[in-house]
């Protein structure tokens, strides 16, 4: 039976390691190569690092993050943030990344989906999605509109026809995070989180929210999510991936434990 | 004089990911796409993730097939992993192609009708081993590895199966036949059990 995965998720900006509340207020909290190791040998099942980088000059700084981490890290893990075209993703597979994260450049020009699944296959193309909850209108049926910028730009663009069509497009999985829980750390977007993945055929990986292991299990069992993206709540020391890994086992979920 | 291991380059995946892999475990592996390569290695390794029917006629276009088999046939060590799993079998369902006919069989698609189960199967899952193997040493059954991919192979005959995984159905996760190891999961993103896959590899005789 196949495992629930856990994610963690490592947002680096100009090389070094950064943790976003709300998107807005960034600080430094080391080095990601260095955490990235200590979560896979903690039993971590997969890695995204999460560029952030605000100039465009320094976006090759990824690149060796990416290469230095690939040369220690023996999971699948993917890379995003400011990927806008196939040479983009090209650039980060041949450094050592599994799948490419596409986010604002995929709702700004869908195509880039289909075109990023064609060139490197749809198990590596994963599309994240940034959520606002705005209430059910006639614009947006789900109740949730697709954002971009890291929350600031909304799309006037609902969130469930924007998972729907990025299946569709090519999309190997779906990272669903709401930007009304992230960095809240009081619980993932139950609600949203299921009602996508109950809609989709391609798995879904929560984010946004995570606080406490009862959170992990909620997704995972009400939220039907097939991995939960974990950031604070393990970079601070707080938990540690091994102990929610258990906890959850302890809890009878199908987690990976021998490793 | 150093052992020469070759990983075959046929379009299909991320082939560094494996190189990586490799040193990791000691192993100085070149990656080629050049058939003189797979004929003069002592070791291959034969990856790849995506499409089988573009990877089974880009191998037949570099004559990566016939080197293959002749590289088999030889009797020097040879590991499949993912789609290089599948590829050894006699045919896939996937596109429907022709495969390298080394070991007897065929590849199968998933087929959920009722979507209880997602298609591609992704992510970890556990491996039941039927049958020991030099290269399975250090694992266990229980053990879990890492797969990304929606058809299976079907091994016609039980003594080519050494490993079973659970996904809606039963299928065989890991075959082999004389010289020939080859993994349906990636053991290059496998985690220390992966790479104990390949650390054995690394010193088989067989």
């Amino acid at each position: 039976m196949l495992s629930k995965r856990i994610i963690a998720c490592l947002d680096v900006r100009d090389g070094k390691l950064a943790k976003s509340v709300k998107f807005v207020d960034t600080r430094d909290i080391g080095d990601p190569v260095e955490k990235a190791r200590e979560y896979y040998l903690d039993g971590l099942d997969e890695l995204v690092l999460y560029d952030i980088t605000a100039s465009s000059d320094k976006r090759d700084i990824m690149l060796d993050v990416v290469e230095s981490v690939a040369q220690e890290v023996f999971i699948p893990f993917s890379v995003g943030g400011g990927i806008r075209s196939v040479e983009d993703a090209s650039k980060l597979l041949w450094a050592g990344a599994e799948k490419i994260n596409l986010n604002s450049a995929a709702v700004q020009r869908p195509e880039l989906i289909a075109e990023c699944s064609y060139a490197i296959g749809n198990q590596n193309v994963v599309l994240s999605m940034d959520i606002l909850r705005v209430g059910t209108s006639r614009d947006f049926p789900s109740g949730y509109e697709v954002v971009i910028n890291g929350g600031r730009t909304p799309m006037g663009i609902d969130a469930l026809d924007w998972a729907l069509r990025g299946e569709e497009l090519g999309a190997g999985e779906l990272v669903v995070n709401s930007i009304d829980a992230d960095g809240t750390r009081e619980g993932y977007e139950i609600t949203l989180t299921r009602m996508i993945a109950e809609a989709v055929s391609i798995p879904v990986i929560a984010s946004g929210g995570a606080g406490k292991p009862e959170h992990l299990l909620e997704v995972l069992t009400e939220g039907k999510a097939d991995a939960a993206l974990v950031a604070s709540m393990v970079h601070f020391g707080e938990y540690t991936v091994s102990g929610l890994k258990q906890w959850l086992h302890d809890q009878g979920v199908k987690v990976r434990m021998r490793w | 004089m150093a052992e020469r291991v070759v990983i075959v380059d046929y379009d299909a995946g991320n082939l560094r990911s494996v190189q990586r892999a490799c040193e990791h475990v000691g192993i100085p592996a070149e990656i080629s796409a050049d058939p003189a390569d797979i004929l003069a290695a002592d070791r291959v390794i034969f990856p790849g993730v995506g499409s089988a029917a573009s990877a089974v006629d880009t191998l037949r276009n570099r004559g990566l097939d016939v080197a293959l088999r002749e590289f088999y046939f030889k009797g020097n060590p040879l590991l499949g992993i993912c789609l290089g799993c599948q590829i050894v079998l006699e045919f896939t369902e996937e596109g429907r192609r022709d495969c390298l006919s080394l070991v007897e069989g065929v590849c199968q698609r998933f087929d959920f009708r009722d979507r209880v189960l997602k298609v591609p199967h992704i992510g970890w899952n556990e491996v039941e081993i039927v049958q020991d193997h030099p290269l399975l040493a250090d694992v266990a059954s229980g053990d879990e590895f890492y797969f990304v991919h929606s058809y299976y192979t079907v091994p016609t005959h039980q003594k080519n199966v050494y490993a079973m995984t659970e996904y809606g159905l039963r299928f065989c996760s890991m075959l082999g036949q004389d010289n020939l190891f080859a993994t349906q999961f990636h053991l290059e993103k496998s985690g220390r059990m992966g790479l104990s896959i390949l650390n054995r590899f690394k010193e088989w005789r067989c």
